[in-house]
């Protein structure tokens, strides 16, 4: 991924990552990414490429329409946002920005207007403990407590953590892995959670950590076995006879997991993985 | 897209746990990693309960010395390695937990 990307949070699920461990993951969905403007540093002093996202229904008003038509583009778009790049010469206007180039095993960073919680108490905002809940204890449940001393300094210090406007601002995760890359439906699938309600538009750009060179190794891994099957699948129509067939994804199988042990470490156990102590034992 | 398309797309069962039904004699090989060794190990024993859905398990019942072992393994699983069918017993009802009460020659199923 050179620039970053927008896309759309559909929600969370949990699916199984070829190392056979499960992970809870975030689906980001990618409509079309197109550059709508190309922002140079002898005319606007910073090297920034604009991007527009659009899912299937987006409208726009009239001055964003202009804004957009100065770069000859009529699509109409959900959200423009912009990525700083260093070198503006490789984008054209009008051009696609696909997910291709994102891969299973990398690192990304993912920023979204965080779920608003409104005017929000000491306990929800800060995690205070709240008063007891018994003992002759009234509306002392959720209150904050002291807020300080007494006359020295006989103020409250700035930055007191209190009630008050809590989510709705802009958040980014660092560092979420890669789990599965859908490039049939134009999804990603990250581990964890991310900002923002569902259907919220998320930015996503690359993060500094190095990928994980495990899960790329089984991906390619399982690449090349998908692809054996192809061939596999394609040989019978060849030959008379099923027994090529039969041979061929039983050869793929058996490479997959010859290639992963190499890069294997120490995944975390799965949840069957507990009986399996019990038999043990037995 | 919704969520519940979603999940259709995100869930992929492991082929060879498709066919298993309660009843069923099976044997299981699944792959376990140890530090950075593979191995598989193989359970054998009768599927008591099968559950669909996206977080649909099967679970395996057999006697191990005497004492009886269920092992639930998650249909999305991808460290099922291979599943043999050894027979397919004839069950009226889609779980069998009237089994764990049964040793021996009462815990046997009827054959298809």
């Amino acid at each position: 991924m050179e620039i970053g990307l927008l896309g759309k949070k559909i929600g969370m699920t949990r699916i199984y990552d070829l190392a056979g461990d499960i992970r809870s993951v975030t689906a980001i969905e990618f409509g079309v990414n197109k550059i709508t403007q190309i922002k140079s540093n002898d005319i606007d002093g910073y090297n920034a490429v604009q991007i527009g996202f659009q899912t299937k229904k987006a409208k726009m008003v009239k001055a964003e329409k202009g804004h957009l038509l100065k770069s000859g583009i009529e699509n109409d778009f959900d959200k423009l946002s912009e990525f700083r790049v260093n070198d503006i010469d490789s984008y054209n206007l009008g051009q696609e920005i696909s997910i291709n180039d994102i891969n299973t095993g990398q690192y990304i960073n993912v920023s979204s207007t965080s779920k608003g919680r409104g005017f929000a108490g000491g306990v929800k905002r800060w995690n205070f403990r709240g008063g007891p809940k018994t003992h002759g204890q009234s509306d002392r449940h959720r209150a904050p407590g002291s807020i300080g001393a007494g006359s020295t300094p006989g103020r409250v210090w700035k930055g007191q953590k209190m009630a008050g406007h809590m989510g709705n601002v802009l958040v980014t995760n660092l560092n979420l892995l890669v789990v599965k890359v859908d490039l049939e439906n134009n999804i990603i699938f990250v581990n964890g959670s991310v900002p923002g309600h569902n259907n919220c538009i998320v930015k996503v750009t690359n993060s500094r950590k190095k990928p994980n060179q495990k899960l790329i190794d089984l991906a390619l891994a399982a690449e090349e076995a998908s692809a054996a099957e192809v061939q596999a699948e394609e040989a019978p129509e060849v030959a008379t006879e099923e027994a090529p067939a039969e041979e061929a994804p039983e050869v793929a199988t058996e490479e997959a997991p010859a290639e992963e042990a190499p890069a294997e470490e120490a995944p975390a156990e799965e949840a069957p993985a507990e009986k399996q102590d019990e038999s043990k034992e037995i | 897209m919704n969520k519940n398309l979603l999940e259709e797309i995100a869930i992929t069962t492991n082929p060879h746990l498709e066919d298993v039904r309660p009843g069923d004699q099976i044997r299981i090989s699944y792959r376990i990693v140890e530090g950075d060794r593979e191995r598989l190990q193989p359970f054998e024993g009768i599927v008591i309960k099968r559950r669909n859905g996206k977080d649909g398990s099967i679970t395996v019942r057999r006697i191990a010395s005497g004492v009886g072992v269920e092992r639930t393994i998650p249909l999305q699983s991808n460290r099922v390695e291979k599943v043999e069918l050894i027979q397919r017993g004839k069950v009226r009802r889609s779980k069998l937990y009237f089994l764990r009460g049964r040793t021996g020659k009462s815990a046997r199923l009827k054959q298809k």
